[in-house]
């Protein structure tokens, strides 16, 4: 790397072509929780009471696993995308910011992994 | 990357004057921090202790509510504060689709629609919850309910 200015360094070189995506994906995941999460705050409340067998029934019927999936995955993505907009705004140790970095990472994919798995669980066992 | 610290950098917090489209900003950041740990914890977990089978579910919300099925203090604060926290969001990310569109940028126009989120914010999370807690509510001044 040169030792002139940033723009220096880089002029020349074109761009990533990615420089939107970030910002496009967070744009597509809000639209996309804007139906979701409607949709599953709107059902919560008409369900009787949130009991067991309330719950893990109205889980097991295949429209409702499938919407709860892309729910899960759909949430879990935009958080990622916007905790990271807010770790990289005010986290400025660099080495800090990296260790937050993946510790998002893991956790963002970590429970939507449990949550996804969870609904599965109930929706293929739920002839038992 | 490094800074020249002899150039001078925006004005920054504590030197602006604060209007409703800054708190409607730092709020959006708030709480969807809040959504996105507290709120995505227990979204997780109530889907995990649902698939955990009826004791871990019954031990889950029973750190929610009381043994009534009523909810508890944790659960209000929590439930309370992520609806609000909820809406909120929800309400000024609808106006940033406008904002991104390129629309509501005038002062007053701006002005007002970060007013109508804060305030869109508060009144929805009340609604709600005066419809969730109503039979509560009418049971505790001795209505008929």
């Amino acid at each position: 790397m040169g030792t002139g200015t940033g723009l220096g360094r880089v002029r020349g070189l074109g761009s990533a072509k990615k420089g939107a995506h970030h910002w496009w994906m967070q744009r597509l995941t809000a639209a996309g929780n804007l139906l979701l999460v409607s949709w599953f705050v709107i059902s919560l409340v008409r369900l009787p009471n949130l009991s067991h067998a309330v719950v893990t029934d109205w889980l097991s019927s295949p429209l409702v696993a499938i919407a709860a999936i892309i729910l899960v995955a759909n949430v879990f993505w935009h958080l990622r995308l916007g905790l990271q907009v807010v770790l990289e705004d005010y986290v400025h140790n660099e080495a800090s910011k990296l260790g937050l970095l993946v510790l998002l990472n893991f956790y963002a994919i970590g429970a939507a992994a449990v949550a996804i798995f969870s609904i599965a669980k109930i929706a293929f066992g739920s002839a038992a | 990357m490094s800074r020249n610290h002899s150039r001078p950098l925006s004005p920054h917090l504590s030197h602006w004057k604060w209007g409703a489209n800054m708190l409607v900003s730092i709020l959006h950041r708030m709480t969807g921090v809040g959504l996105a740990t507290v709120g995505g914890l227990l979204f997780a977990g109530w889907f995990f202790a649902a698939a955990s089978g009826e004791e871990s579910y019954a031990c889950f919300l029973g750190l929610l509510t009381v043994e009534s099925g009523a909810i508890n203090i944790v659960g209000a604060i929590l439930g309370i504060g992520l609806t609000w926290a909820f809406f909120t969001h929800l309400f000024n990310g609808l106006r940033h689709f406008v904002m991104d569109a390129g629309a509501g940028y005038e002062l007053q126009t701006n002005r007002h629609w970060a007013i109508a989120v804060v305030a869109g914010g508060i009144i929805a999370t009340l609604v709600l919850w005066g419809w969730l807690l109503w039979p509560a509510i009418m049971g505790l001044v001795g209505g008929e309910g």
